[in-house]
């Protein structure tokens, strides 16, 4: 999609930049002409909203660092400082923690639009690809992020999590070692998460970059997933989709803004309001709900190595859809049968993640939850793989329409 | 001025290699500090010890101090508690050594292995799974089906001497070297 360029300086100064630095007529190639198949739907909205996120999220986090102190001894109370004292600190800190939901929530949509969509299938599989990388890295700014406030979530959190190195053979002991930079989590790992925590969101946007650039390579998939055949497909991203975008947008920011205004605590855990404690482990242990389809995987299994190798195969295997697919239609309208192992995928992810909230020995009507995880945790790699290349190759597709304008215009 | 050799190896490109080589031997110099720096401190490494006074610990009880920054247990077992664990056959075990930084690395997990005193049980109070602190089990809080700690992060089992009993932990809980000050003392570390 990324044809010759249509910028035309106008003034003389103008003249004279795009001889040295075109970035008028990068950012007029990118977010003015760029075309733009015009059948999206509502669910091609969250690629501006997540851009949003990671913009609030670096702008609250900068503040924020401004008020925390990094240290065992101080977090705890420098966090309460923030909350009670900082002007506006509460409003600022409820911001950047319910926004880490909030760009989860995006993400997740995301991710199960292109999912649905065929988004991943050629030319468009390194844009999934950098996508899983972004992924990757928002869940480990994540997970520093969590530890940083030092409550008894956050410890035992990273406790737990960088205790799945000591699963790896022979070596495993030293890396965690390494990572906490003590015996155990303690006062030098919090310090390195806040520096890492700083520096990843910066990371994030630059491989944003890059999945931005990877997208306006080929142009944008479509719900009908057929390519663009001719410039009747499309129209210019910018007055139709910026402002499509903006108006979802403002949707969300009012979603958003309930939770950080009405319900500032729903995605938090009352155990983190009580300072870290090295010795006593609070009685449930959880992730945040965003982890909870992977904590559900990790406990179905009763082996250390293999539960951890399973947590992140359940995240590596994504990178591979785009070969694990071998259907040659790319959205699920036109696959009877790929629609609804969707469906199913997607319910088996939010099974998953109840599994993944309740006590390790929970049961429900009778039946442990721990056996409803590993069935889900069976579907959730059995979709992948076997399903995904089997049902490529057995399912008849019903028939594309000839153009993205065709079903439109009814021609 | 050319110097090749008989296979056409140029002084050329032995600089070429050298500088190469000698290059990489300078980034990994450079990478090491950068590496190393997130190990413990000598501070950090510096073995510390823990003195425990037991004499307020009552049969069926026990008690987690804070040893290098984790807990450690320490149990006063019942007669019932240790008969029960002795009779434990040590090859039905998950883990059959025992895991005691005193004993051989191959010694059996037998409860005498397991214990200095055997009315006196102490190991560290780390999960062997994912680090967390188990629950003790006694007599009139029963946690777990073996009488001695459930992990309830992710539901790893352990009897009165320590050891793996069921779930995903894969190995006892380790033993530190201690040693008996007097009756009511121990110095561990």
């Amino acid at each position: 999609m990324s044809g010759p360029s249509t910028y035309t300086p106008n003034s003389g100064f103008e003249k004279w930049l795009d001889q040295r630095l075109p970035l008028p007529r990068l950012m007029h190639d990118t977010v003015r002409t760029y075309p733009t198949p015009k059948n999206l739907n509502f669910w091609y909205v969250f690629g501006g909203i997540l851009t949003f996120c990671l913009a609030v999220q670096i702008v609250s986090g900068i503040v924020l660092a401004m008020h925390y102190k990094p240290d065992s001894t101080l977090a705890f109370s420098s966090v309460e400082k923030i909350m009670r004292e900082v002007n506006y600190g509460w409003l600022i800190r409820y911001i950047h923690s319910n926004g880490a939901s909030m760009f989860f929530l995006a993400v997740y949509i995301h991710m199960f639009r292109g999912l649905y969509y065929g988004s991943y299938k050629a030319p468009r599989e390194l844009i999934w690809i950098i996508g899983v990388l972004i992924y990757l890295l928002m869940t480990a700014t994540a997970f520093f992020g969590y530890v940083l406030p030092w409550g008894q979530m956050s410890f035992w959190g990273a406790t737990v999590i960088t205790n799945f190195f000591t699963a790896i053979p022979v070596v495993g002991g030293h890396i965690a070692t390494w990572l906490w930079g003590d015996f155990a989590v303690g006062d030098a790992t919090l310090n390195r998460f806040f520096s890492l925590h700083y520096l990843l969101p910066f990371v994030i946007a630059a491989v944003v970059g890059l999945h931005i650039w990877a997208l306006h390579v080929p142009g944008n998939n479509n719900p009908l997933g057929i390519d663009v055949k001719s410039p009747q497909d499309t129209v210019p991203f910018h007055p139709y989709y910026t402002v499509k975008d903006a108006f979802y947008l403002v949707l969300f920011i009012i979603f958003f803004a309930v939770f950080v205004f009405y319900a500032p605590e729903f995605f938090g855990n009352p155990d983190n309001a009580i300072e870290a404690n090295p010795l006593v482990t609070p009685a449930d242990i959880v992730p945040e709900w965003y982890l909870l389809p992977f904590y559900a995987i990790l406990r179905s299994i009763p082996n250390k190595l293999l539960g951890v190798i399973a947590l992140g195969a359940a995240i590596l295997i994504l990178a591979f859809i785009p070969w694990l697919d071998t259907s040659r239609v790319r959205s699920c309208r036109f696959r009877p049968t790929m629609k609804w192992l969707f469906w199913f995928f997607a319910a088996d992810c939010l099974i998953l993640g109840y599994c993944g909230s309740q006590p390790v020995d929970a049961t429900i009507a009778g039946i442990s939850l721990v056996w409803i995880a590993r069935l889900g945790a069976i579907y959730y790699f059995g979709f992948f793989f076997p399903i995904m290349p089997l049902v490529g190759l057995f399912e008849t597709p019903k028939p594309l329409p000839a153009s993205i304008s065709q079903p439109v215009l009814g021609e | 001025m050319t110097a090749a050799t008989a296979d056409g190896a140029t002084r050329r490109d032995f600089l070429y290699v050298a500088s190469g080589a000698m290059g990489a031997v300078g980034v990994a110099a450079v990478a090491w500090p950068f590496i190393d720096q997130m190990n413990p401190s000598s501070a950090a490494l510096a073995l510390s010890s823990v003195e425990v006074d037991i004499s307020t610990i009552v049969a069926g009880q026990g008690v987690t101090v804070k040893w290098r920054g984790q807990p450690l247990f320490v149990r006063h077992r019942t007669p019932k508690e240790i008969a029960e664990s002795r009779a434990v056959d040590v090859a039905s075990l998950p883990d059959p050594v025992a895991e005691n930084s005193a004993l051989p690395s191959d010694a059996p997990a037998t409860d005498a292995n397991r214990t200095i005193k055997p009315e006196w049980y102490v190991s560290s109070g780390v999960c062997t799974h994912l680090g967390c602190t188990p629950t003790i089990s006694t007599p009139t809080d029963v946690q777990g089906e073996y009488g001695g700690w459930l992990c309830h992060c992710h539901g790893s089992q352990y009897d009165t001497a320590g050891r793996i009993r069921k779930g995903p932990a894969p190995r006892n809980l380790q033993i530190p070297v201690y040693s008996f000050l007097s009756d009511t003392r121990i110095k561990v570390g």
